[in-house]
Formats: C-alpha cells, structure tokens, sequence
C-alpha cells in the first residue's frame, strides 16, 4: 500500500511537480500572512513587552499604548507611595514631527523615559550607550529608519517640533506599527518634543516594579485603591490590549489573517485538484483492488499517505523559501516572524491542507464501481 | 489430462435461479435469467455466448462484484448473496483470484510488486509477501522477469504477471474474463494451459469467460449463455487437443507451457 501510495503520487513527475508547486505556493503565502500578522502583533506592543515593568498605570480610559493621556505628577507620587511597590518610572509617549536634515519632515512617536531606570528603555542598543541619551537633547533611533529620517550616524543633527536634537545612539528591530518611528529621549526632553506647553511632570504612563514577594495582582489591587481615575494592567494586560486594538478594532489583523485564509483555500484546491487528476489515472487501478478484496478503508489509506507525502514534502520545500523571505524581512519595516511553533504549526496545517483535499478523491474511489474492471 | 475435481463433492459455487435486472430509466434490461450453476474444484469451466448475453454479469455475479437481483450464490458453502456489501471484500479476499482481459496490473509497480500487492491487500507485507510473489511468478514461468514493469512486458507475460498475481492468496476460485483475447497464438496457449494446470493439478474452480474458440477443447465443461440464460452445456472431454488448435510452441513458449504444467 505504502509503495503504490509513493510510486503513484511520483511515478508522473510533472504532475507531482505541479502538486508541489501548489502546496508550496499555499504554504508560502500563509507563513507569510501568519507571519506577518505575528510580526505586526509583536511591534504593536514590542515597547510594553521589554518594559521589564510589572504594572502599567494609566489614565482612566486609555485602552491601547498610543493613545495615552497626560496626567499630573501628583499621581506619580501616589503610586510610589503605595506599600508594595519596589519602583515607579515616568513615561511619556506622543506624537511630533521630525526635520530631516535636507528639510523633509516626519512624523515621529517621542518615548520619554529614564535613562537607568531599568524600567521602559530601549533595547537591542547597536551605537552608542543609554547613558549617553541622559545628554540634553540626545535621541536614540533604530536603524531601520536611518533612511527615513534621514541620519546615518550618531551626531547627525535633526530638528524634532522646532527643536534641537542630535542622535546619540541607534537600536535594532524596534519597528512601530503607526509607521512614525519610535525616538527614545529622557523624561524631561520628551515633554519639550511632545508637548512644549504642557506643565512639568505630566506623563503617559507610570510603570511600576513590584517589590519582592508581593504579586502583582495585589499590587494592582492596593493601587486602584490608592490612586483615583487611573486605570492599572499588568504588563501582559496592557500588552493583549493594544494588540487587540490594532489588530482587531482597525482590522489590520482581519485582513492579513483573511489573505492568510486565502491562501489555504487556494492550497486546498489546487492540491485536490491535482491529487484527484492523479486519482482519476488510476481509477481503474482502484477498482482493481476493489475487485481483488481491497476495502475502502485500504485505498483510503492509499490517499491520504500521498496526501501526507505531498505535505511533507511541499511543506520541507515551502519552509525554504518561506526562511529566505523571512530573513529578507528582517530588513525592512514589516517584520515576517516564523517562530518554531509556527513552523511545527505548519507542517500540520499543510498534513491538514491535504487531506481535506484528499477528501474529494477519496469520496470518487469510495463509490468505484469494482465491476469496471471488466470492463474493456 | 487428469481431472482432480469430481461432480460427487460438494460444489465450490453453486447457484439457483440467479438472476440480474439493470433499470435504465423507465425499462428493466434483463441480463441474466434463472442461472442454476454447480461448479466444482478441478474443473475448468468456460462461460460462453455472444455479446450480451450475460457472461461477464455471471462472471461479476460469481466475483461476489455485482450483486443479484434475485436467487442465491454459494461460494465454499457460504451464501454469499445473504452477506452484506461490507462483508463481499473479505470473500473476494479469502475466495477469489481475478484474471481480467485488460491484465490490470499496476504500471508503476515491477511484476513482483505487482503480485505482492494481493498479499498486501490481505494484510501480508514484508519479506513473506515478496517471498510468496517470487514463488508464484517462478510457477508462471517468469523468473527473470520479476524486476519488469508492465510496459517492458510482452502481452503474454502480463497476463502471466495476472494469473501470478490471481494465485497469490491461493484462492480456491480463479476466475478470469477473455484472458486469451489480446493474446497472439502462442501466449494464448501459454495462458489457457496455465490455467487449466491450475484447475487439474492444484484443484481450483476456474471459470472463463471466452470468445476465443482456440480454448474450447482446454475447457472441461463449456456452458453456453443467450439472452441471460443458460441454454447449454457441453463436455468436450479433450476431443480437440490443444496443440491442433494453438499450433506448435516454439522456443520459450516451451519453456513457459512446460512450467505451467508443473505448477
């Protein structure tokens, strides 16, 4: 059985390579749309997610990370006066615009934090040191954007809202997924870049540290308590939120998981299609075995081990050239993840993918007449 | 020629008032009628009559591959017709070996993979099913030919390839369709003499269906069917023997004939 599933499925090589062709293309285009939902859904929180806070305050109301709202310093203190918390970090993240040095301007997204702290900086640094971000007017950029805005070094000179700034070092991989790159400055500068007018102290967001043996959900308890008209989420909370929000309430995510989707649907019918074309050459080979005491179940069985031949192998094929796209991404600004469970993921879907398609043939050879085989 | 088989056993088939009515629209088209039939071991028997007259739905019927529409079928004394469709597989299986005109056999499998898939089928794989191949296709005669494909086989070997593969399960029954029609002379006699090896000398009710009036003195009953019913039997009891009919063998055609009648 094993070896007239394989010699069938290999014997016509141009329709196997056609079948692969197929399952390779699906897969690809899944991995890819999967991917890039992953890859979008980790930059919309990649800032909550490395802020090694365990808590995030935030003003009543605010649902999602790019869209805080000031509050006073008053609060701040309040937070840091709660018994059971270790420390509290200001953080500032809005919304300004950035002048190139040949004039052109940007929007960019302003994170104020403190250089130190532990709590909300940058990460992945490849120049220059956080310390050096302590320097009046310094911000750190990410690599990435160095063509968008317009900087190739540290000590390149910008404007950021009519204002000096000069980059004193650059990230890796920090992508946004408003398209505004992210700018890492201190606290205090990141008021003058976002908010010019706005009175000293008022921030975003306070993330808090635990103290050792306190969990976090009783730390969060005694801050409702504590602090009024905030609203307080762990970091994983806070992280789910705003993935949420941009991946679901604008549809971005709708739309790729649906090209995703797609792609399996094309998967699925080109491999049927293929694999009952193979099944249609054979039919009288089928029929054959029918008559010579084969059950259903056999040649089921006959089926679904090409199917799985072909997903293997599709899949082997389809995880090449998936990992070549995946690298060429890591250049850019969309980011393609295809993190080992994704992969072990895949190779099910694609045994998944052709089977279901196998289904159609085996659906023909379950109603083969075995008398056929005598006929002529 | 030795006739193993005698009409005092218990038949091996045995049918009464077999009967089979195909519906095409609104008109019942009858193919067989009220065929009683004893068929015994060591018998070979040929099925014939012109075109459409209800050999190959007897033959189908016999196969346990179409079902009556009326009268009852026993195969080794079990009443097949009584069985549920399920059940017909495992008859075919354990009761019946296939030759077919067409030869069938699978042309992305050698002659040995060929034979060993009835074996596969019956749930026997590895080494004892190629062992049980490469013994069945050394008693067609095909020894050095086991690592063949169909398409580098001439039409005489393939049937041969057939009939390896009909043995396989050793199967009481053989039944086979026009098995000589695509074959030249030569290959014809080498078929139709295994065939009959397989009935005198291993025992087996083989049932042919034929237009090939080249065999009919191999037969040892030749039933006659017309318009779906059986309207003859004759007992040629050798009368012609089959060199008058086949012409001389020559050369490997020899060999092969000589081997079959040591099946």
């Amino acid at each position: 059985m094993a070896l007239l599933a394989r010699r069938n499925l290999f014997h016509d090589r141009i329709r196997f390579a056609v079948t692969l062709t197929g399952i390779v293309f699906a897969l690809v285009l899944i991995i890819i749309q999967f991917g890039l939902f992953l890859g979008f859904t980790s930059t919309t929180s990649n800032n909550i997610d490395h802020s090694n806070a365990d808590l995030w305050v935030v003003f009543h109301g605010v649902g999602y990370f790019d869209t805080s709202r000031a509050f006073s310093e008053r609060k701040f203190y309040e937070v840091l006066a709660t018994p059971g918390v270790l420390q509290a970090e200001k953080y500032i993240q809005g919304f300004t615009n950035w002048k190139r040095p040949d004039g052109r301007v940007e929007n960019v997204q302003i994170i104020g934090f403190r250089p130190g702290s532990g709590l909300g900086e940058p990460w992945n640094l490849l120049e220059g040191q956080l310390a050096d971000a302590k320097r009046e007017d310094a911000v750190i950029v990410d690599d990435l954007y160095k063509e968008k805005l317009g900087v190739t070094k540290i000590g390149d000179r910008v404007e950021i809202a009519n204002r000096r700034a000069r980059v004193a070092g650059f990230t890796h991989g920090i992508r946004s997924f408003t398209t505004s790159p992210f700018i890492y400055t201190t606290f205090k500068n990141s008021l003058n870049y976002t908010n010019p007018t706005a009175k000293e102290g008022d921030l975003s967001y306070i993330l808090v540290k635990a103290a050792p043996g306190v969990p976090a959900e009783e730390l969060r308890r005694r801050l409702r308590n504590h602090v009024s008209d905030v609203d307080v989420y762990t970091t994983g909370e806070f992280s789910r939120k705003t993935r949420f929000y941009w991946m679901f309430t604008t549809g971005a995510g709708l739309a790729v998981l649906t090209a995703a989707l797609m792609g399996l649907v094309v998967g699925v019918a080109v491999v049927a299609q293929t694999i009952y074309a193979a099944t249609m050459d054979h039919i009288r080979e089928y029929g054959t075995l029918k008559a010579m005491g084969a059950t259903n179940a056999y040649l089921y069985r006959v089926l679904i081990e090409q199917a799985i031949w072909s997903a293997v192998l599709g899949y082997g094929l389809a995880t090449i050239v998936a990992h070549f796209i995946v690298q060429g991404s890591e250049k850019g600004g969309a980011v393609i993840l295809m993190p080992p469970a994704m992969q072990i993921g895949m190779l099910f879907l694609a045994i998944f993918m052709c089977v279901a398609a196998a289904l159609v043939s085996i659906n023909k050879v379950t109603r083969i007449d075995p008398a056929m085989v005598f006929r002529g | 020629m030795k006739q193993i088989g005698t009409e005092q056993e218990k038949p091996i088939i045995r049918a009464r008032g077999l009967s089979k009515v195909y519906r095409e629209g609104a008109t019942d088209l009858r193919a067989l009628s009220d065929v009683d039939l004893k068929i015994h071991a060591g018998q070979l028997t040929l099925l014939m009559g012109p075109s459409g007259s209800g050999k190959t739905t007897l033959l189908s019927i016999l196969g346990c591959i179409l079902r009556s529409s009326a009268g009852t079928l026993e195969l080794l004394g079990e009443e097949v017709t009584a069985l549920a469709e399920a059940e017909l597989p495992r008859v075919r299986r354990e009761t019946i070996g296939f030759v077919f005109q067409g030869f069938n056999l699978f042309p992305t499998l050698t002659a040995a993979e060929n034979v060993a898939l009835a074996m596969d089928v019956r749930g026997i794989r590895g080494q004892k099913a190629r062992s049980r191949a490469e013994e069945c296709l050394i008693q067609v005669g095909l020894k050095d030919r086991m690592r063949a494909y169909p398409a580098d086989l001439s039409g005489g070997q393939k049937q041969r390839v057939a009939i390896a593969r009909a043995l396989a399960g050793n199967p009481p029954i053989v039944l086979a369709d026009e098995p000589t029609a695509a074959l030249d002379s030569t290959s014809g006699r080498a078929v139709i003499e295994l065939l009959q090896s397989l009935a005198h000398r291993h025992n087996r009710a083989v049932v042919m269906v034929t237009h090939d009036p080249r065999v009919l003195s191999y037969g040892d009953r030749i039933l006659h069917l017309e318009d779906g019913r059986l309207i003859r039997e004759e007992r040629p009891g050798g009368a012609l023997g089959g060199s008058e009919v086949f012409g001389t063998l020559q050369g490997d055609e020899i060999a092969s004939a000589g081997i079959a009648m040591h099946l």
